[in-house]
């Protein structure tokens, strides 16, 4: 028994180690300066440049018209995962409380409407999409950057199944109680759902902070870059230099994941809850 | 209602209904007596029939209903239905390359794409890239889970260390990989030559493939990890203590006991898993070829944004998109028929 225990923590351990050694080595790797990394290759010891390293990616003006800097970025990155997330809860929130709680004519095929966009992923529809933002203008603006990922039905379903279990004395009793559609969905159903939308929500954020494959369609304007669709830029600026700059394409990197990775280590309980309850 | 899940992971008495893969169900131990949301993709089909009966009482107001759904309907029809229209149609005409209108083609541009040995050679690599990430992240995440579930001492450590990479985007995942197999600085390059392969990413079209598929597994295991354990916790321990006295055997108690009950979670995660494979390596290969697609292995999905971003083929590209989309309706309907089977397991 003993010994079944053991091997069982060696195997974890090395599986520890495969998700977590390249990120605690990208992070030591970008403490030191780059002409170091060059000699001597990645590196799991501390640089000691860690300031400066990061001072200037965040604060550097660079890019192609020399105005971008890393701040900027990351205040996008973070405006397109608070505007998804946010986007996403209240929208579907409200379309899945006319669903469950309403008797209306139209009712089953809006339900089908909504919830043919679970079939047809973005990225088989790009091209078209693109040429409808185009022709709506709004290719470099937060509005193209963020509404368009908010049509698919993944929160709104979500939200149907929730309200589908609660139970129905609720809305007996605030009936007879006077309570009207508004002050129902405000006053028991939004209380009712907070944990539900805390769920929802880290978890939109993180897929909102890390799109790439839309921004990289949507925003030619480095203004608009987000720190994930900005990494290919950096990689491009690479080719042709001497040295290249490792120690800050490691440091954007770490900036990119910190916030998503630190949302979901620290609200892990309700992460995995809405992950396993709502799929994607 | 925060009180009433005290641990995030599902606890064994908490399956009400017997049914060994509803996360659903059990990851809210204290609300298993309700009826709780089948929760997942088989939940989104199930009570369809049922739809209009979901409550017995409901509100009744002539306009309401359409102003709460009016804001996600707007966005669907701009940003999902005109889109989703629009490539149907244009895969069906022949782009001017100068602006000056279209002209309809039929099937043209369909047959372009269905004849052409380059449309089959990247269609093969899909395939094979497909077949090899799906395969070898759901293995190690099983693996990790089964043993996660095994330990006790360590456990909550296990799980956060194991789960934290789902955080981190494709892209991002794909620069560091990059990194690890770089040239110059690249420790696996170097552990590689020990091996006397040498590994050039970027050039060798193999190697890029090698490396490409690594970084997608890297990046998927978390997650089949978070629906693997969720899914073994779920599993009553009585099931677990009956099995330990009819056989003594761990390995054979897994295959024949518990790997049967973990099958919903499992074709679940093939699905996702096969979607992530298509779609959502797309930042990873991005990344890897940097726009030099020339020798490089690429997916379908890069294949579309290449010929229609920077090859300006609006039918031909459309057309790929169409294809996809039929890609897609076969799964969900392979899904769909899955899931109506899986019924009779409960």
């Amino acid at each position: 028994m003993h010994r079944t225990r053991f091997f069982d923590h060696v195997i974890l351990l090395i599986g520890v180690f495969i998700m977590v050694a390249p990120v605690v080595v990208a992070f030591m790797t970008s403490t030191h300066e780059a002409a170091d990394i060059h000699r001597n290759g990645l590196s799991l010891t501390w640089g000691g440049h860690f300031a400066e390293t990061y001072e200037t990616v965040l604060t550097r003006e660079g890019g192609f018209t020399g105005k971008v800097t890393g701040f900027n970025m990351m205040l996008n990155s973070m405006i397109l995962g608070l505007g998804f997330a946010v986007g996403k809860i209240v929208l579907s929130m409200l379309a899945a409380y006319a669903i469950v709680y309403f008797r209306f004519p139209l009712a089953s095929l809006f339900f089908w409407v909504i919830f043919t966009t679970l079939l047809l992923p973005l990225e088989v529809r790009i091209l078209p999409s693109y040429e409808v933002m185009n022709a709506l203008k709004l290719t470099n603006t937060y509005t193209g950057l963020i509404v368009p990922l908010l049509a698919s039905a993944t929160g709104t379903f979500y939200f149907r199944q929730f309200f589908k279990s609660v139970p129905d004395e609720l809305l007996e009793a605030a009936r007879i109680d006077g309570a009207g559609p508004f002050k129902f969905f405000i006053d028991v159903l939004v209380p009712l759902s907070r944990t539900m939308m805390a769920a929802i929500f880290i978890i939109m954020f993180v897929y909102g902070w890390n799109q790439y494959l839309w921004p990289t369609l949507m925003t030619t304007d480095e203004g608009f870059f987000t720190l994930v669709r900005g990494i290919k830029q950096i990689l491009l600026v690479w080719v042709g230099s001497n040295i290249p700059d490792y120690n800050e394409a490691f440091a954007l990197a770490i900036l990119a994941m910190l916030p998503p990775v630190m949302i979901v280590v620290i609200f892990q309980r309700w992460f995995i809850k809405g992950l396993t309850e709502s799929d994607k | 209602m925060s009180e009433a899940s005290p641990s995030p992971w599902p606890s064994p008495r908490a399956r009400g209904e017997g049914n060994a893969a509803d996360n659903g169900a059990s990851l809210l131990p204290a609300m298993a007596g309700r009826r709780w949301p089948a929760g997942r993709m088989r939940g989104r089909f199930k009570d369809q029939g049922r739809q209009a009966a979901a409550k017995r009482v409901q509100f009744a107001s002539p306009f309401l209903p359409y102003l709460f759904l009016a804001p996600q309907l707007a966005i669907i029809f701009v940003f999902f239905y005109w889109p989703s229209v629009q490539a149907i149609q244009s895969s069906f005409y022949l782009e001017d390359p100068f602006g000056f209108g279209s002209t309809f083609v039929g099937l043209t541009n369909y047959a372009d794409v269905l004849k052409s040995t380059e449309y089959f050679g990247i269609a093969r690599f899909t395939a094979i890239f497909t077949a090899l990430v799906t395969f070898f992240a759901l293995a190690i995440g099983l693996l990790l889970a089964v043993k996660a579930d095994g330990v006790i001492r360590g456990n909550a450590a296990y799980k956060t260390l194991l789960i934290w990479v789902y955080a981190i985007a494709p892209p991002v995942a794909g620069l560091i990989g990059m990194m690890f197999f770089n040239q110059h600085i690249g420790p696996l390059v170097e552990f590689a030559r020990w091996f006397g392969w040498d590994i050039k990413v970027g050039l060798d079209y193999f190697d890029t493939a090698f490396a490409m598929i690594v970084v997608a597994v890297w990046k998927q295991i978390p997650y089949n990890f978070i629906f693997f354990l969720s899914g073994l916790q779920g599993i009553p321990v009585s099931v677990r203590e009956a099995a330990a006295i009819d056989c003594r055997s761990e390995l054979r108690r897994f295959w024949t006991i518990i790997l049967p009950l973990l099958a919903p979670t499992a074709f679940f995660l093939l699905i996702i898993n096969v979607t992530y494979a298509l779609f959502d390596t797309f930042g990873i290969i991005d990344v890897m070829v940097k726009d030099k697609a020339a020798n490089n292995p690429i997916t379908l999905v890069y294949k579309v944004y290449m010929d229609g971003f920077r090859g300006n083929d609006l039918g031909g590209s459309s057309a790929q998109s169409v294809i996809l989309m039929l890609i897609v309706l076969v799964l969900t309907v392979f899904q769909f028929r899955f899931i109506e089977r899986r019924v009779h397991y409960n």
